[in-house]
């Protein structure tokens, strides 16, 4: 179980960070925020489209921000060599891993319960099926997060590694994307037995993208730069 | 380092293009227009080993990543190996996508239909994209080689996924295709399947050689950074004597 106790050691210091420097409260979840009213100017509030469209803004805008997280995630470790310090710490690959993506997958929640709110208020959303909604959303940020860790890794420390960040992930996580806003849009409709199939799909991912991580971290912090 | 083609290489470029003009007069000349679709099934002989090539050319990619993660057979060779192949995949890829759209627009009357098949290609062509731009980011080799072939091996496997969850939204709505975009093409008589394996044929061969040179041209590329860092090294030397 050292793994597990080496993964938290991890997450609780990227959490500390940011709850000492506020970055995702201050910037990430307003930069949200302000996705979901540019989508409104976008798509016209009067013509009804919004309401309809909803999941796949919410998706779209989680997935925006969460671009901002995984940079996040590894800007902070640029400072002070701190990249150095997390290789020579002898904490295992994996562990820095799942606790990175812990870190990244706890503040993707905090947003999505915002964003979550922000559609139902700014797009008059009627929701239901809320516990296909909370599985949804759950398994959906573990293979965001856990895919979006194992890309910030490969940039990090790299030239250009924000602009790189964007175009790797997304392209990546299109299964995501889909599988999230399908889900969402079978439980407003009050069908939710259609979105439980894309929730094993999400989950099937997420698990892979958990395994890929934690096979991939090893090697990467090892190589000698 | 011999700057200079071999003669095997120039035989192998001499062959593709020989193959290629070949698969010029097969497809324009010999083979007979399809009954319903007219000339614009032409445009098979040259999209099908576009696509096809792509495929190959990122499975090429994802053996020599995985020889560059073995450590008793990592070389740099593998790594250039995977860019070369995957810089060609790309240009497939995206000409297969292009073909496809000129191929889509006189037979399903529209230039792009969310088929899972063009869909994934679509994501399957930005996949790469991330991946070339990841090469180009001046780390060392050593560095490079690692990041590159996870990288590589992350975007193979998640190409099926990727395909699978389209497939899967496709079979939920079916209501908005413009025209049956399941027209199969009736491969009649001896030309038209024959061209199309030669189709195939030609453009493999085209692969073998582009590959071979763009590896060759790497290799040059890498041996020159290496050979500038010695002569700086050098006058250094130099002067402190």
């Amino acid at each position: 179980m050292t793994i597990l106790r080496e993964a938290l050691l991890v997450a609780g210091k990227d959490l500390r960070i940011e709850a000492r420097s506020r970055v995702a409260l201050q910037q990430i979840v307003p930069f949200g925020g302000i996705v979901l009213i540019v989508f409104a100017f976008a798509l016209d509030p009067d013509r009804g489209l919004l309401p309809r469209v909803a999941p796949g803004l919410f998706w779209t805008a989680v997935l925006l921000a969460s671009l901002l997280s995984i940079t996040r995630s590894f800007s902070i470790e640029e400072a002070n060599g701190a990249r150095d310090g997390l290789r020579l710490s002898g904490l295992d690959g994996g562990a820095i891993f799942l606790g990175k993506a812990a870190a990244v997958a706890l503040q993707l929640l905090l947003l999505e319960v915002v964003l979550g709110l922000g559609v139902v208020v700014l797009y008059d959303v009627s929701v239901r099926g809320v516990v296909l909604i909370a599985c949804t959303t759950v398994v959906a940020t573990v293979a965001l997060a856990a895919t979006g860790t194992v890309y910030g890794v490969l940039a990090a420390g790299l030239r250009a590694r924000e602009t790189l960040v964007p175009l790797l992930v997304l392209p990546a996580v299109t299964p995501v994307v889909l599988g999230g806003t399908r889900a969402f849009e079978a439980a407003l409709a009050g069908v939710p037995s259609d979105g439980w199939p894309w929730v094993q799909l999400l989950a099937a991912f997420a698990v892979l993208a958990v395994v890929a991580g934690v096979l991939a971290f090893g090697p990467l912090l090892e190589e000698d730069s | 380092m011999n700057a200079r083609i071999g003669v095997g290489t120039k035989l192998l470029g001499a062959a593709a293009f020989l193959s290629l003009g070949a698969l010029a007069v097969f497809a324009l000349v010999v083979a007979p227009p399809d009954e319903r679709q007219g000339d614009a099934q032409r445009l098979m002989y040259v999209h099908v080993p576009a696509a096809w090539l792509a495929y190959l050319a990122f499975f090429v990619t994802a053996v020599a990543s995985v020889l560059w993660l073995i450590p008793r057979t990592r070389s740099t060779t593998w790594d250039l190996l995977a860019g070369a192949s995957a810089e060609i995949g790309v240009i497939f890829t995206g000409l297969a996508l292009v073909l496809g759209s000129l191929w889509g627009r006189p037979t399903w009357g529209t230039w792009w239909e969310w088929d899972a098949r063009v869909t994934t290609t679509a994501v399957l062509f930005f996949l790469y994209l991330g991946y070339l731009a990841l090469r180009r980011t001046g780390a060392t080799a050593q560095e490079r080689g690692t990041r590159c072939a996870i990288a590589a091996l992350i975007a193979f496997a998640d190409v099926p996924i990727v395909h699978f969850s389209v497939t899967w939204w496709e079979t939920l709505h079916q209501d908005a295709t413009v025209l049956d975009p399941k027209l199969e093409v009736n491969m009649e008589g001896f030309w038209m399947p024959f061209t199309l394996v030669w189709s195939v044929f030609a453009f493999t061969m085209l692969y073998s050689f582009l590959v071979t040179v763009r590896l060759r041209l790497a290799e040059l590329d890498e041996g020159r950074e290496e050979k500038a860092l010695e002569l700086a090294i050098a006058e250094r030397v130099a002067v402190t004597v």
